[in-house]
């Protein structure tokens, strides 16, 4: 009992959360490109659902709390709907277990590679952030930026969005021209 | 250890390159989408972390503006998925070769 709460005083819980959806995250990942089980786009689309839900576990570690609901809403709601519908409609079947291509597994390689490269370069010359972080990512304080600096994107987003709906619907059509 | 920046970056980085890998193994048109919406999370992962440990807002904003941004993407690139099927009856990279020399 007694270790429990220190771990809960030095914030070891938030550590091993952290983790957790980590794990999560990566390996759901790592099965939605490459599941050896399944070919089915199904199967991939299902773990990319959980790739999002364990992916706002990490948002809410990091005290984003709108932006956890956000990314579940739109991300698990909206978008894996539409690709679950499009799937259904186009009644894919299984893609066929073609062998990979080495021109395709080294192009792959490089660039992996080279972003790792990037990204240690980075880190060792990266200035480390703030020891304790006191930031709240909680809905009052994003609105309130949205609504007052951010004003002129979020109208411009949102004619983004109405030219979205009508490109969609021009190209749903029965006859492309 | 203490989880900081570093960690959060880490797994952003990898989840963008198994996005990448993705993107240039895959044949599937439609799994080829899902792992640009890796990729997208992952720059998501990396500004909110950014955020987070910089004490500012605006990366959030940020993350809000593409999420927006990638369901109207999804949306688009999804209606194209389903024209070309139309035209060609199958959703595999290999299969369309028009532009090719």
């Amino acid at each position: 009992m007694e270790a429990i709460n220190n771990l809960i005083s030095s914030g070891g819980v938030e550590d091993v959360l952290f983790y957790v959806f980590a794990a999560l995250t990566l390996l759901c990942a790592v099965l939605v490109i490459a599941n050896p089980f399944s070919r089915n786009p199904v199967t991939s689309a299902m773990f990319l659902v959980l790739t999002i839900i364990s992916m706002s576990g990490l948002f809410l570690l990091l005290h984003a709390f709108f932006l956890a609901a956000v990314q579940i809403l739109v991300y698990a709601g909206a978008v894996m709907v539409l690709f679950l519908f499009v799937i259904m409609l186009l009644d894919l079947k299984e893609e066929a277990r073609r062998k990979i291509k080495f021109f395709g597994l080294a192009a792959g390689l490089v660039s992996v590679g080279s972003i790792v490269a990037i990204f240690f370069k980075a880190l060792a010359s990266a200035k480390p952030g703030v020891a304790s972080p006191k930031l709240e990512g909680e809905t009052y304080a994003l609105g309130k930026l949205l609504f007052t600096q951010y004003t002129l994107p979020f109208e411009i987003v949102s004619v983004l969005l109405l030219v979205a709906m009508i490109g969609v619907i021009l190209l749903s059509k029965k006859k492309l021209e | 250890m203490h989880v900081g920046l570093q960690h959060y970056l880490a797994v952003s980085m990898i989840l963008f390159c198994l996005g990448l890998l993705g993107v240039i193994l895959r044949r599937n048109l439609i799994v080829i989408y899902m792992s640009l919406e890796l990729m997208l999370n992952a720059a998501n992962l990396a500004l909110v972390s950014f955020s987070r440990f910089n004490d500012k807002l605006d990366g959030q904003v940020l993350v809000f503006f593409i999420i927006t941004v990638a369901a109207a993407e999804v949306a688009v690139g999804l209606a194209l998925i389903v024209a070309l099927f139309r035209k060609r009856q199958s959703a595999h990279v290999e299969d369309l070769t028009s532009m090719k020399l």
